[in-house]
């Protein structure tokens, strides 16, 4: 690992101006995607601005609907809580599916957003759920949110505070995941929201996406049989030694196919 | 760059060599703890895991200067020759370990997994310890410790 200036701002504003001096930043969260890079030298940033002296960017509260969670909040804290099990169990089950345990213990939600690894679990169910993204300094729309391969509406500096999840009246999450790292080779989250369908992809694009095709062959009819006939194109889809552009159209719609089972 | 830690029960106060300091460095080249093992250079081997604040972290993918003023337990600090912890004692009754290289890992990783779950069956067992990786014993014996201490702990 490079050196680097390591800093460990104690608020929002102070987190932000550290980084607009300073020359190559970037932020610390869980650090459980950027150490292991930092080690490898595929990231050298010249000034590591850790994020964990900020108070009130952890925590869950479920209110009018709405599961919010702090950026800081560790993936097995959102596993483990009852109100998430309770409000959206999708979400916990999906939370519980990341990674490894000492992963889950240490890697936090907005970490994994903001990084938009196109294998990361958490993208499937902003995008599927409908989430909001807050920020320091505004509210991006979960569809809006990632733009590309390790890409975000997130401007240089901005930090996401927190995320909104709309609770669906059903949902399920099924993932394909790799066998060694237990990143998503595709992951799909179906939401319900009182008859309305949404179905959120990771995985198996650049970044998630929602499966518009799929979302209306099921406000059609919501049957595990009826995407049969559904084309899932795989243009522009990750082609790698894990899986095929092609195989990894295949696997969308089966794990579409058994989401709509698990929804019962 | 000076840290304060809390490294089985006691405190240290440790001076950096730099900021880039892993923890796992701190702990073996520091404090000289060389129970918790480097198996990999990736964060994938699970062989580093020490408790953090009470839960399973992989000491090679924190820096040290993050963990200033935090509370850590390593494999030194569970149970003594004469007093193994349950885990251990389940380990060496059921054969779970070959070379032993990943074992202070494994034990870490699988107190945390009994202590944080309601009851383990076989596959919840197999992929609580999915972040640790054994090249001896193909598992089994592993996993029929684990079933085994989760009685007595
Ligand atoms: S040394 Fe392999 S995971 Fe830490
Ligand atoms: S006992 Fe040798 S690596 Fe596990």
């Amino acid at each position: 690992m490079y050196q680097f200036n390591y800093h460990k701002p104690a608020t929002l504003d102070e987190a932000t101006a550290l980084y607009k001096e300073a020359d190559d930043p970037i932020y610390l969260s869980g650090g459980q995607t950027l150490i292991p890079t930092m080690k490898q030298r595929l990231a050298a940033p010249t000034d590591v601005i850790d994020l964990a002296g900020i108070d009130g960017l952890s925590g869950i509260t479920v209110s009018g609907g709405v599961v919010q969670i702090g950026a800081f909040t560790r993936h097995a804290q959102v596993a483990e809580s009852e109100a998430v099990r309770s409000a959206i169990p999708a979400l916990a089950d999906l939370a519980g599916q990341i990674g490894d345990g000492q992963v889950r213990n240490r890697g936090t939600m907005g970490g994994s957003v903001a990084n938009s690894d196109p294998a990361a679990d958490y993208p499937a169910a902003v995008v599927g759920l409908g989430a909001t993204v807050h920020t320091d300094q505004r509210d991006i729309a979960g569809d809006d949110f990632f733009k590309d391969l390790f890409e975000t509406a997130l401007q240089p500096a901005e930090i996401i505070t927190s995320i909104d999840f709309p609770v669906p009246t059903r949902a399920a999450y099924q993932k394909f995941p790799n066998p060694a790292s237990r990143y998503a080779v595709v992951g799909v989250l179906i939401a319900d929201f009182d008859g309305t369908i949404r179905v959120g992809v990771t995985g198996a694009g650049p970044c998630a996406f929602r499966a518009c095709s799929i979302e209306d062959v099921l406000n059609e009819n919501l049957d595990p049989d009826a995407l049969d006939g559904v084309e899932v194109p795989d243009a522009g889809f990750n082609n790698d030694l894990h899986a095929s552009a092609e195989y990894r159209a295949h696997l969308v719609k089966i794990m579409a196919k058994r989401a709509v089972v698990q929804l019962g | 760059m000076k840290i304060s830690i809390t490294v089985n029960g006691r405190q240290h106060d440790v001076d950096l060599p730099q900021t880039n300091a892993l923890l796992v460095d701190v702990l073996r080249e520091q404090l000289h703890l060389t129970g918790t093992h480097v198996g990999c250079d990736t964060s994938q081997c699970g062989a580093c895991t020490v408790h953090l604040e009470g839960r399973a972290v992989k000491s090679c993918a924190i820096l040290a200067v993050q963990v200033d003023g935090q509370a850590i337990t390593t494999i030194e600090g569970i149970g003594t020759p004469d007093d193994l912890h349950p885990m251990q004692a389940a380990f060496r009754d059921c054969h779970a370990l070959q070379c032993g290289f990943c074992t202070p890992g494994m034990i870490m990783s699988a107190i945390d997994l009994v202590q944080n779950s309601d009851s383990l069956d076989n596959r919840a067992v197999r992929e609580g310890l999915e972040g640790n990786i054994c090249r001896c014993t193909g598992y089994h014996n592993i996993v029929k410790a684990v079933l085994q201490a989760q009685e007595s702990m």
